[in-house]
């Protein structure tokens, strides 16, 4: 289809190694997830769904109410809210922050919000070093690589890959085992982690009613960046909002068990507010940043709006056949996926990679899977029509449209549909392989039509009556 | 004792009849008409389906017809981004089968676009939405008739040899089919069931996505069939012949000694 990566999705498909990286990775979290939502440990699992379902429904339709009493409870504990519509505002923000403390290193734990943003880049165009301490993510900034999977960013690479990115970039020999080289990443980290002015997380919830920043991770990584450095600053969706902190309990049994199939990461931090007289660790400075980004434009649409009920699990890739043959790379932008392909055309129009929501054949895997419920094969159709829409507007497409406008009436005049599938039985077989015929023959047989339709059969079937 | 006529049970028969439910499955008492949907795909490549759905159906006594003016649902457009182009040929269906008690179709995926994409495509036009609604219970898919209204497992069919199941997605997840395809199989002499892994996995055929993304939808058949080859069953089946022509054709162009039959195929077999 137009646009789409055709090159680099064969290539993808070609290369037998990260065919096989992909697809034993997402099969190993596939089967986690299955395990640990299964009936007997989790009865109420549809339950959670309905209830995180109707929980994210209700903050996202009341969204200015709870950032409200997020910033109220944030600033009552001794923190900053800043709110910051774009990637810009935010790099904004750090650097004068930076500028004023004399801040030179971030450390940085894994926030798909910030890949959204590139803040990476962004800072370093002004002299920080910002430094990614997830190991996943910390392999991907060696190796210059955007995350190919929400949860598990370097997913695509094997420990011989890890092996020459850090021999290529820290100087150390060719080391395949990988404990050892989680030893070599954390020799590297904790040097950072000492000497960091700033630390930089994501949230995965933002909690209204206590004014806490809840972050999980596997790696401990997170703990070290909201702990050691004296700033710590949050960057958050202001979709990362629920009302209560009782409402974690629904969320937290959710999201590890779809995304990794833990019942819950091995850290789970509840960050409300600088270090307080009395405390022995946390941060002098709290902020937290709320970014808009495009948020709000989402927000606008009452079907589409539910995209922002998405906790970031990743279940939806790692059950997408889609995602599973072209990896996370062939996507447009950060978010990879099913829930990728409906929120980049939300955030960079339609028209931007008008193929990506017709790249799913609409299996339902993902909405099948996805712990808040959200509808994505309905909202690829919606988004489906709403990219012929904005092509017909702009004058393209229109041979794809003609053919549907013949097809329609074809279909309401069954003399004619009869008479054009008996022509066609004779002809079809004559037909040159390009256009749709020939993409189909291009990995199939070309079925034959029959000699005699059923709609043949029964009108001599009743002829003897 | 129950059956006579006019008594109490009679009458609940009589009634449950009409919407869709009988008060006492599988009786040969009462059997309303069913207007056969063939779907467009089964019309023009895949007749036997249709005829094999008749015999079944016949062969429980059910009288069937075939409302000759039928064509298509409506799903290639309305997958391609066309509502509009959709909505017409959907409102053909509803004309032609607006007086038919049960419609039943030899797939899950059409009778889903019926059942549940038609009130989408009007929910701003009262009038034709609340026919598609009316329309929306009376459209059986084929096992699910079998099941549900027949109130049958057992069709008297036999097969000779082991066939594996195709959880066919729109079948599984928008009409939740999993169980009555793979109780109807268990019933038929000589066939063994050989379950595949993943058996709910995607074939990758998604209508234009096929064509518009041909790699890739290529490369989930050859997934699938790999699938069905550790399985050693020498036929697929499913309740969707048009994942069944993409598995037929990746497994011809494979050169792969496996068929695929649809269900209503297997169960005519004697």
């Amino acid at each position: 289809m137009t646009g789409q990566p055709s090159e680099t999705i064969n290539q993808t498909l070609g290369d037998a190694r990260l065919q096989l990286a992909i697809y034993s990775a997402t099969n190993r979290l596939m089967t986690h997830r299955a395990g640990a939502v299964r009936a007997d440990l989790l009865p109420d699992y549809q339950e959670l769904r309905t209830e995180a379902n109707q929980l994210k429904k209700h903050t996202i339709e009341h969204l200015d109410h709870y950032l409200e009493l997020f910033e109220k409870n944030v600033i009552a504990h001794g923190g900053k809210v800043v709110y910051c519509s774009d990637s810009q505002e935010v790099a904004d923000f750090v650097l004068g922050l930076a500028k004023e403390r004399g801040a030179h290193l971030i450390v940085k734990s894994k926030s798909m919000t910030t890949e959204e943003i590139h803040f990476n880049e962004r800072l370093e165009k002004h002299g920080l070093e910002a430094v990614e301490t997830d190991l996943g993510e910390y392999i991907l900034q060696l190796a210059h690589q955007r995350p190919y999977h929400i949860v598990a960013p370097a997913l695509h690479l094997t420990r011989y890959d890890v092996a020459e990115i850090f021999s290529k970039n820290l100087g150390v020999e060719n080391e395949v085992v990988i404990e050892k080289q989680t030893k070599i990443a954390r020799a590297a980290l904790r040097e950072k982690f000492l000497h960091a002015d700033i630390g930089v997380t994501g949230a995965n919830f933002l909690v209204a009613d206590s004014g806490a920043v809840v972050v999980v991770e596997n790696e401990g990584n997170a703990r070290l960046t909201t702990s050691a450095p004296k700033i710590h600053i949050t960057v958050a969706g202001i979709e990362k909002l629920i009302p209560r902190a009782q409402d974690l309990g629904v969320f937290l049994t959710l999201l590890g068990r779809s995304a990794t199939g833990q019942p819950l990461t091995v850290y789970t931090s509840f960050l409300s507010g600088p270090r307080r007289n009395g405390e022995i660790d946390g941060p002098d400075e709290f902020y937290v940043v709320l970014l808009d980004n495009g948020r709000t434009k989402l927000l606008a649409d009452p079907e589409k709006r539910q995209s922002l009920y998405c906790i970031r699990c990743g279940a939806c890739l790692n059950h997408c056949p889609v995602y599973r043959k072209i990896g996370g790379h062939n996507y447009p932008w950060v978010y990879s996926g099913p829930i990728g392909a409906i929120i980049t055309p939300q955030f960079h129009g339609v028209l931007k990679d008008p193929w990506l929501p017709f790249a799913s054949s609409l299996c339902g895997a993902c909405a099948e899977v996805c712990p808040v419920k959200i509808e994505i094969p309905k909202l690829l159709l919606k988004l489906r029509s709403e990219v012929t829409d904005a092509q017909r507007r702009q004058g393209v497409g229109g041979v794809e449209r003609l053919a549907f406008g013949i097809w329609a009436w074809v279909m309401t005049h069954p003399r004619i549909y009869l008479m054009l599938a008996r022509i066609g039985g004779i002809f079809l077989p004559l037909l040159p392989k390009v256009g749709p015929l020939g993409k189909w023959a291009s990995q199939r047989e070309v079925p034959k039509l029959a000699k005699t339709s059923f709609h043949q059969w029964w009108k001599a079937r009743e002829v003897p009556k | 004792m129950g059956e006579e006529k006019g008594n109490v049970k009679w009458q609940m028969n009589q009634k449950c009849a009409t919407i869709g439910f009988h008060a006492n499955p599988g009786s040969k008492a009462v059997k309303t008409r069913v207007s056969l949907f063939v779907t467009c795909i089964v019309d023009q490549v895949f007749p036997q389906v249709g005829i094999a759905m008749t015999q079944v159906l016949e062969r429980l006594g059910y009288p069937v017809d075939f409302p000759a003016a039928q064509t298509c649902c409506g799903q290639p457009a309305f997958n391609s981004g066309y509502p509009e182009e959709a909505g017409i040929v959907a409102r053909h269906f509803l004309n032609t089968f607006r007086d038919s008690e049960y419609i039943v179709v030899p797939s899950g995926s059409c009778a889903s676009m019926i059942v549940h994409h038609y009130t989408d495509i009007f929910a701003n036009e009262q009038k034709t939405l609340e026919q598609a609604r009316s329309i929306a219970p009376r459209v059986w898919e084929f096992s699910r008739f079998l099941i549900e209204v027949a109130g049958v497992e057992d069709v008297g069919a036999s097969f000779d040899g082991v066939v594996t199941y195709h959880d066919s997605c729109h079948s599984l997840r928008e009409m939740h089919i999993k169980e009555g395809p793979r109780r109807l199989l268990s019933k038929v002499q000589g066939l063994t069931l050989r379950e595949m892994e993943p058996a709910e996995e995607c074939c990758g055929f998604g209508g234009t996505f096929s064509v518009k993304f041909p790699e890739v939808s290529g490369g989930m058949a050859r997934t699938k069939i790999e699938s069905i080859l550790k399985t050693e069953a020498g036929t697929v089946v499913s309740v969707d012949s048009s994942c069944l022509m993409q598995i037929q054709g990746a497994i011809d162009r494979a050169r792969l000694p496996i068929r695929t039959m649809h269900l209503a195929e297997v169960l005519a077999g004697r």
